[in-house]
């Protein structure tokens, strides 16, 4: 290679380095310096502290009922846009990648409006004695809003190239729509449904927007743990805000890692 | 081999079928459909006149054009960034590059509220490089940033992964220099995929709250942007006026997603 070319080789690997150090990896390093300016022990009382615990809690509740849902309805969703033709196909299609461009404040007031005091089916929801905002019901219904096109944009991809010569030879053979399915589609689509799995997680997890309309953020009640730091932060405990925020950033990371693998092992199956 | 009687016959055809279209329907009216209904109708509800009132009143042009230029501005940055970054970590080679590939990620898996107090402590008034930026135009600039990274970079990757090398050997060959055969040969092929990202992006920038709300100070007609404005008013009980604006939002959004789509569209093309 010439002096110059390397000259402008090193020069780009330079910029890009610097750019990602600037924005993403100095602030994440001086934050966790900043984490634990006081201590490991007062990250550790910080993060025992009973609502720290039950926003904690919270936070995996919506993650667990948030995530099945919309890996089933995902992989339906799949199904229905790639194997099935209708007419408003393409409305589906829309309505999927819809939470992907609307604000979280929009879902959180969407949300209200509907299911609210006020809302569309408010009374009739309050008549049944059900309550969906400033409740668990809304805080599960933000999230699952927010997290739902992950699972089906990654099986919709691989239902496409998959194509159907098995489905139709395993139903030639006899097997009926579910054994086809379990057989043959859902060993097929595993690792987008798994990858899937793992965006739904992470964004259900970290929603902040959405569910800080929706809750109500009562402390010890409606509080996520995204919830949670803004609210140490915002009383002037930035301890609490750092340490809540460290476990967080934990569970991203471990999110991140399995994104890795799981991609190197798509990578090597190919 | 176990052999599983035949049962046609006893099976609907289709029924399963008409299930699954019926279960997704209904969870996508119940979850998106019917909800973003409820905002336009509530946006409307006083009428047409006193829809364009609400969103033409000072404080709401004020954030959203806050919100378009502080978005612009970021999709700019990104697809230059964005595009650089691709290249360095398919054409280039260094120790740690794949660190450096999966770190790209890490602002989809962070929490934005974790990146918005992660930003303010390096940006923030408290900052030891000395820099007070938080409560500015230029934190939420920063924080824009930081959330739509990956988006550009991870259109684009894939694109100069496929790339023919063999156009460029060619070029070369024929005596066209670095410049010319990057905005000649590389940078066209490359298009699709800064588009769709930057498209992505700008979708993202104009609907983000979690990143800003700790680091932009939420200053009405200074750092104040769409969803925070939305956030203060569905607040202080103005929910026609939350609507209002965030249709403003909504139809920009959609319009990104629809270029995405059509940008998809045409880049397929020769596929068929």
């Amino acid at each position: 290679m010439t002096g110059n070319g390397r000259l402008s080789r090193y020069g780009l690997r330079f910029v890009a380095l610097s750019y990602l150090s600037a924005l993403l990896l100095l602030p994440i390093g001086v934050a966790l310096v900043k984490t634990f300016d006081q201590g490991v022990g007062e990250v550790i009382t910080q993060i025992t502290k009973p609502d720290a615990i039950h926003a904690l809690k919270m936070s995996l509740l919506t993650v667990i009922i948030a995530v099945p849902l919309n890996t089933v309805f995902g992989i339906a969703a799949a199904h229905v846009v790639v194997r099935t033709d209708f007419r408003f196909k393409w409305a589906i299609n829309a309505l999927i990648d819809m939470p992907f461009a609307v604000s979280p404040v929009v879902i959180g007031l969407a949300l209200i409006l509907v299911y609210g005091t006020g809302g569309w089916f408010g009374a009739d929801l309050a008549a049944m004695g059900i309550q969906v905002i400033f409740s668990t019901p809304g805080i599960v219904m933000a999230v699952i809003f927010v997290s739902l096109p992950f699972v089906a944009r990654e099986v919709i991809p691989v239902m496409q190239e998959i194509g159907t010569d098995q489905e139709t030879a395993a139903e030639t053979l006899g097997a009926g729509p579910w054994q086809t399915f379990r057989r043959i589609t859902l060993p097929a689509i595993r690792w987008g449904v798994t990858y899937g799995i793992v965006l739904t997680t992470a964004r259900a997890l970290g929603e902040f927007g959405a569910v800080t309309v929706v809750s109500g953020n009562i402390s010890g009640e409606t509080q996520t743990l995204p919830l949670y730091v803004s609210q140490q932060f915002e009383t002037f405990n930035s301890v609490g805000a750092y340490s809540a925020s460290l476990v967080l950033a934990i569970l991203a990371l471990g999110t991140l890692l399995s994104m890795n693998l799981l991609r190197r092992r798509e990578e090597t199956n190919d | 081999m176990a052999v599983s009687r035949p049962r046609a016959g006893l099976r609907l055809p289709g029924a399963e079928a008409a299930m699954t279209k019926g279960l997704v329907v209904t969870y996508l009216s119940l979850i998106v459909l019917i909800p973003l209904a409820a905002i336009a109708a509530k946006a409307f509800s006083a009428g047409p006149a006193e829809f364009w009132d609400t969103i033409t009143q000072p404080q709401a042009i004020a954030a959203l054009k806050l919100t378009a230029i502080c978005s612009l501005i970021v999709v700019l940055i990104n697809a230059v960034m964005g595009t650089l970054i691709a290249w360095v970590l398919v054409r280039d080679d260094f120790p740690g590059k794949a660190i450096v590939n999966s770190v790209i990620d890490l602002p989809f898996a962070l929490p934005t509220i974790v990146a918005s107090l992660t930003l303010l402590t390096l940006y923030g008034n408290d900052s030891f490089l000395g820099i007070h930026a938080a409560y500015t135009r230029f934190a939420v600039i920063i924080a824009l940033l930081f959330v739509t990274l990956p988006f550009v970079v991870r259109a684009v990757q894939p694109l100069l992964l496929s790339l023919d090398r063999d156009m460029e050997s060619a070029a070369e060959s024929l005596g066209a220099g670095k410049v010319r055969i990057f905005t000649r040969i590389i940078l066209p092929n490359l298009l699709p995929g800064i588009a769709a990202g930057v498209a992505l992006a700008f979708a993202r920038a104009l609907g983000e709250f979690g990143a800003l709300v700790l680091i932009s100070g939420n200053v009405p007609y200074k750092t104040e942007v769409a969803s925070v404005f939305i956030r203060g008013q569905i607040e202080s009980d103005q929910v026609v006026g939350a609507a209002a604006v965030s249709v403003v939002l909504l139809v920009f959004s959609m319009c990104m997603l629809a270029f995405v789509n059509l940008i998809q569209k045409w880049g397929l093309r020769h596929d068929r």
